[in-house]
């Protein structure tokens, strides 16, 4: 998954949603590690502001 | 103030949870770090900022410096346009989170607790397979620092438990996607909350508009995250505000997520406890989390005081903290989450019947509980749990 940094707004909803641990706040940036990732898309279907798009 | 190598308790997170849950440990007599990732505590708000007083007033002294507007009246929109007024709720304020938030950490630092702002916890630490401290980020240096309880009041998007190996994962049902937009120059009642139903406003959640001033208001939206894509809460706001609030300006945009959740299954484990909204501890129908984060802190933060005089810190004497929790909000709110299901698969026709059974009862009679009665009738079983929800709260209210 990729997050575009524009848009994201940090609330970190995404987080909670994450089955695989995957998301990660910290310094102010969302991390996602997409060798955890299991491509779920509950952090896309979540993201208030739609600032989630699959690919790497 | 010197930070320590070492405090009895080190909590992570300012908010309401963590704050309250600081001062009545310190209170109680035990050493408090409080750990808060950004530069302030309440900044950026996240929250439509609506409590009720006799939720709060236990808590902190009331304060004209963080309430923006006092509320007596609800006001329900069905999705045919029709309205309804519900009064008796008690008295309601939309605060200044801002203030407040900075205000109950002020409180927690009086009674003694240390507060280092800008510090960003990365992970526990572990000794023997023990929790043994938390090692977190300032200033561009890896710290450490040790203690025998860690309370992780880190937010919807905790990691504290994910740490401590307790599962914190909720389901895209049980998560409201939330936007809203702090909006000025809009004609709106001052003491009046409004709230908009329906499955074309809102799917699975409502909109809300919480006045501030007589010309200013958080005007937000909170969807289910199962009916949230691909049209977002953004998009349902926008052109909610569009049709309500045509010459509206913006003064504050904001996102988030609610767990709207039961509470955690495990929210204590050896030298760790969770509150707030990083147990998932909110009312699951109405999104509020202040008032649950503040009893689970005061709760906590007596439990962990306790725990630091025996020298317990085991799960087994932790989890007086659990006990208490069920008793005063935990076991209401799974009656909550069980009718919550029922609300989020309500049709329009059923949201209309419902305005129009509120428009039909008398003033001095309407109650909370008439309403909740009226949405879940039909389900007898649920009806049961609603009465003696209701029940729990008014004997603990006297």
């Amino acid at each position: 998954m990729k997050i575009n940094r524009d848009l994201c707004d940090i609330c970190g909803t995404c987080v909670a949603v994450c089955p695989a641990d995957a998301i990660v706040v910290s310094e102010f940036i969302v991390n996602i590690d997409n060798e955890k990732c299991t491509n779920c898309l509950n952090c896309l279907k979540v993201c208030p502001i739609k600032a989630i798009e699959e690919g790497e | 103030m010197m930070v320590q190598e070492r405090y009895d308790i080190v909590v992570i997170g300012a908010g309401p949870a963590g704050s309250v849950a600081a001062r009545f440990a310190a209170e109680n007599m035990a050493s408090v770090l409080i750990l808060e990732r950004d530069r302030e505590p309440g900044i950026p708000v996240r929250c439509a900022e609506g409590v009720s007083h006799n939720g709060i007033a236990p808590f902190i002294d009331i304060d004209q410096r963080w309430i923006a507007s006092r509320i007596d009246v609800a006001k329900l929109h069905s999705p045919n346009g029709e309205t309804a007024n519900m009064y008796n709720n008690g008295l309601g304020y939309v605060l200044e989170r801002r203030v407040f938030d900075a205000a109950l950490c002020e409180l927690a630092a009086k009674y003694g607790a240390h507060l280092i702002t800008k510090a960003d916890a990365l992970d526990l630490v572990w000794e023997d397979g023990k929790i043994t401290g938390v090692k977190y980020k300032y200033s561009g240096e890896i710290r450490k620092v040790k203690c025998d309880i860690v309370i992780g009041a880190d937010g919807v998007e905790s990691r504290v438990g994910r740490w401590a190996g307790i599962k914190t994962v909720v389901r895209l049902e049980d998560i409201d996607t939330c936007a809203q937009y702090t909006l000025t120059d809009i004609d709106i009642e001052k003491d009046t909350c409004e709230f908009y139903f329906g499955t074309k406003v809102s799917p699975g959640g409502y909109i809300w508009i919480f006045p501030k001033s007589d010309n200013t208001a958080n005007v937000g939206i909170g969807l289910s995250g199962h009916l949230s894509h691909p049209k977002g809460p953004k998009e349902y706001l926008d052109e909610f505000v569009q049709r309500r609030f045509p010459k509206a300006k913006i003064t504050y945009t904001m996102y988030g997520g609610v767990p709207t959740a039961a509470t955690l299954d495990e929210i204590v484990k050896d030298n760790i406890m969770l509150v707030g909204d990083a147990a998932r501890q909110v009312n699951p129908i109405t999104g509020g989390g202040v008032v649950q984060a503040m009893i689970a802190g005061s709760i906590a933060g007596k439990v962990a005081a306790q725990a630091v005089k025996e020298k317990r810190f085991d799960k087994k004497f932790l989890k007086e903290y659990r006990k208490e929790w069920d008793k005063r909000l935990g076991k209401t709110q799974k009656t909550m989450f069980l009718m919550k299901e029922r609300f989020m698969n309500m049709n329009d026709e059923r949201f209309n019947r419902i305005v129009e059974f509120c428009q039909n009862i008398p003033r001095d009679k309407f109650s909370l509980k008439t309403l909740f009665t009226e949405a879940v009738k039909g389900n007898p079983k649920l009806m049961i749990d609603v009465a003696k929800a209701f029940l729990v709260s008014k004997i603990k209210m006297k």
